[in-house]
């Protein structure tokens, strides 16, 4: 039964194998789509170039739709799953300051790093700054504490709040995804398509 | 060697999205990026200021053994992977990803003020992209999704102002 770690499978030290594996794949794909590069991934931001809306939701419906017929299947305890803890102020707050971030440097932390092993020396510049916009948020910690844990919610998943069923939600953002990604093409041509 | 075009963006989800399926199948846990940089940056400040990063409990918590830790070895592999993939598309080289109308080094200056002003909502949303957005949003996680829109919607709002930089 999956997940394997959680299961007793393999130890911790493999566990680190394991992530070193899984990281040498996350970086080769984030490279092949054009991640590594900020332009293409800034160009989205003006309905230029979509790959970014299109890579990350067909990765998010890929997954989510794996994780719901495994565990349909009996193979993957979903129980055992981290789900991301939910402050729901603090995150919303968090986003909007990421997006500015993200407009402006053209990178997100995982895109900067394979921007910067693979020659890209604004990337380097974004790391940085990253560490730089870190250690600031460290420094603050004490006073913006209240800030960081607002709006808890607990381990919360959307079928949790909505009152649905997970496959329900699953289906919806199904259709999310293809009503954005037709919203974006119509947009892509309007403004311009420069696909990098 | 000339550079080879990028892959579709459907083939790149697809990879990414087994990629984070295998991490819960092995794991139970998704990826991340944003966690491993807290950790260096905390081991930069915990060299030259030891007791004062002891005395703040956000750096202690990331003080003790900050590499014996599953991201770590995760972003190690993200540098591998992503400098395998470069080099066998010929992509590996110099430069600096900008548009035709700003020079290289205001480029730079606005990669670091992007950058800083994205690690502290990092760590104010305890995850980036790759944690949050995308591990929580695959497990549909509250938290994520909410996350998810709030990114979109702050660059594309804050993309009009820095269109010199792009286009």
């Amino acid at each position: 039964m999956a997940p394997f770690y959680k299961y007793g499978f393999f130890s911790e030290q493999t566990g680190l194998i394991v992530a070193l594996i899984l990281g040498i794949s996350f970086g080769f794909w984030l490279e092949r789509s054009g991640f590594g590069y900020s332009r293409k991934l800034a160009l989205q931001f003006y309905f230029k170039d979509n790959t970014v809306l299109y890579v990350m939701f067909t990765a998010i419906l890929v997954a989510m739709l794996g994780v719901l017929f495994f565990s349909l299947f009996g193979w993957l305890d979903i129980t055992k799953i981290y789900i991301n803890p939910t402050y729901i102020w603090a995150q919303l707050i968090g986003g909007l300051i990421l997006g500015v971030g993200f407009a402006i440097g053209g990178y997100c932390p995982g895109t900067s790093v394979v921007g910067a092993v693979t020659g890209h020396i604004d990337a380097l510049f974004f790391l940085g700054g990253a560490m730089t916009g870190m250690f600031v948020f460290g420094e603050m910690f004490p006073s913006i504490e209240d800030l960081y844990n607002w709006g808890y919610m607990g381990n919360v998943r959307l079928s949790d709040v909505l009152n649905v069923s997970s496959g329900v939600v699953a289906f919806a953002a199904v259709v999310l995804a293809i009503v954005m990604f037709k919203g974006a093409e119509w947009a892509q041509n309007r403004f311009g398509k420069e696909v990098l | 060697m000339k550079e080879k075009p990028f892959w579709s963006p459907y083939a790149g989800g697809i990879g990414l999205g087994i990629t984070l399926l295998l991490a819960f199948v092995f794991m139970g846990r998704g990826l991340g990026a944003s966690g491993a940089m807290m950790r260096f940056t905390t081991w930069v400040v915990d060299v030259f200021a030891h007791d004062h990063v002891m005395a703040n409990p956000y750096f202690a918590k990331y003080a003790e053994h900050p590499f014996s830790n599953w991201l770590v070895f995760e972003i190690i592999g993200v540098m591998i992977g992503g400098f395998l993939s470069g080099m066998l598309a010929g992509r590996n080289k110099w430069r600096t990803g900008r548009g035709p109308n700003i020079t290289k080094h205001k480029r730079w200056l606005l990669a670091f003020i992007g950058g800083a002003i994205m690690g502290f909502g990092a760590r104010l949303s305890r995850g980036c992209t790759s944690g949050l957005a995308l591990t929580g949003g695959a497990t549909l996680a509250v938290g994520g999704w909410v996350f998810m829109f709030a990114v979109f919607g702050a660059a594309f709002a804050t993309a009009y102002f820095v269109r010199k930089q792009w286009i």
